[in-house]
């Protein structure tokens, strides 16, 4: 069988990109993206627990962070459809309303 | 080396391969397909544990649903190639420490502490899914409800904020 270490460093391993990917990409969309793999990194890390402690409980946490992901991809797409509509870009560092 | 490790380590590949490739992509679109390959690969490391109902969750709201949303909303915008900007100085110098202390931490700290934990086991498929939905539905049962109430107000909000007014 598969350590569950191996799980958990491979969760590691994809939250880093993850936080990679958020700070080096400039499109918003690809940050929105980013975002989404971290959680899936932390699913993942869940899912390793959950089936390592033999309890179901963590499977559940991995649905409601599923489920929470849906509606923060809902709302933010919606803010990004808006910022893109008024700012003519992705780009976000073209979204400076509140910079000095 | 048993199969179950051969399988593990070529569906980590894909994970890791995927999200590299999501943050070498330029094009959106493409970040979008490097991301939906890291999901099916994480559906596949669910299913080598025997987390059978959450891969076919992740697999149809991960990668159906939101990533959907996801490549409608790039093709609404036309997304086109990303612009490199100059004053991402910061992302430069702060971003990959960031990330390798981090990983670093996270990952010495699992070496340390968890060398003692059970290799996860698929526990007979169709009890795992059984005693989900059983524990979803006795002692989760107020945030299962509260979540399907953040759903809808998600969906209001996304409404609300995408309508083109007049």
């Amino acid at each position: 069988m598969v350590p569950t270490n191996y799980y958990l460093i491979l969760s590691a391993i994809l939250f880093g990109l993850g936080i990679v990917a958020f700070v080096f990409k400039r499109n918003v969309i690809a940050i929105f993206m980013a975002i989404e793999l971290m959680l899936n990194a932390v699913n993942l890390a869940f899912v390793a627990f959950s089936q390592s402690f033999g309890k179901v409980d963590g499977e559940v946490f991995v649905l409601f962070v599923i489920v929470v992901a849906a509606a923060e991809a809902t709302v933010g797409l919606g803010i990004i459809i808006l910022t893109a509509r008024n700012r003519r870009s992705l780009n976000v560092e073209r979204v400076d309303l509140l910079k000095l | 080396m048993t199969g179950a490790l051969v399988i593990f380590f070529a569906l980590a590949a894909l994970a890791v391969v995927g999200s590299v490739s999501l943050i070498l992509q330029r094009e959106p679109i493409h970040s979008a397909l490097s991301l939906i390959v890291v999901m099916v690969a994480l559906a596949g490391l669910y299913l080598l544990m025997g987390a059978e109902f959450v891969a076919a969750v992740q697999i149809i709201v991960y990668g159906g649903a939101i990533m959907v949303l996801f490549v409608f909303v790039i093709m609404l915008l036309n997304a086109g190639e990303e612009e490199r900007t100059n004053f991402s100085k910061l992302a430069t110098f702060a971003g990959i420490p960031l990330a390798l202390a981090v990983t670093g931490f996270i990952a010495a700290a699992i070496a340390h502490s968890s060398a003692s934990l059970p290799a996860p086991e698929p526990s007979g498929a169709l009890t795992s899914t059984k005693t989900l939905s059983m524990l979803l539905f006795s002692d989760f049962v107020y945030p299962f409800e509260l979540t399907s109430f953040l759903i809808l107000v998600a969906i209001l909000g996304a409404i609300v904020l995408a309508q083109r007014e007049n």
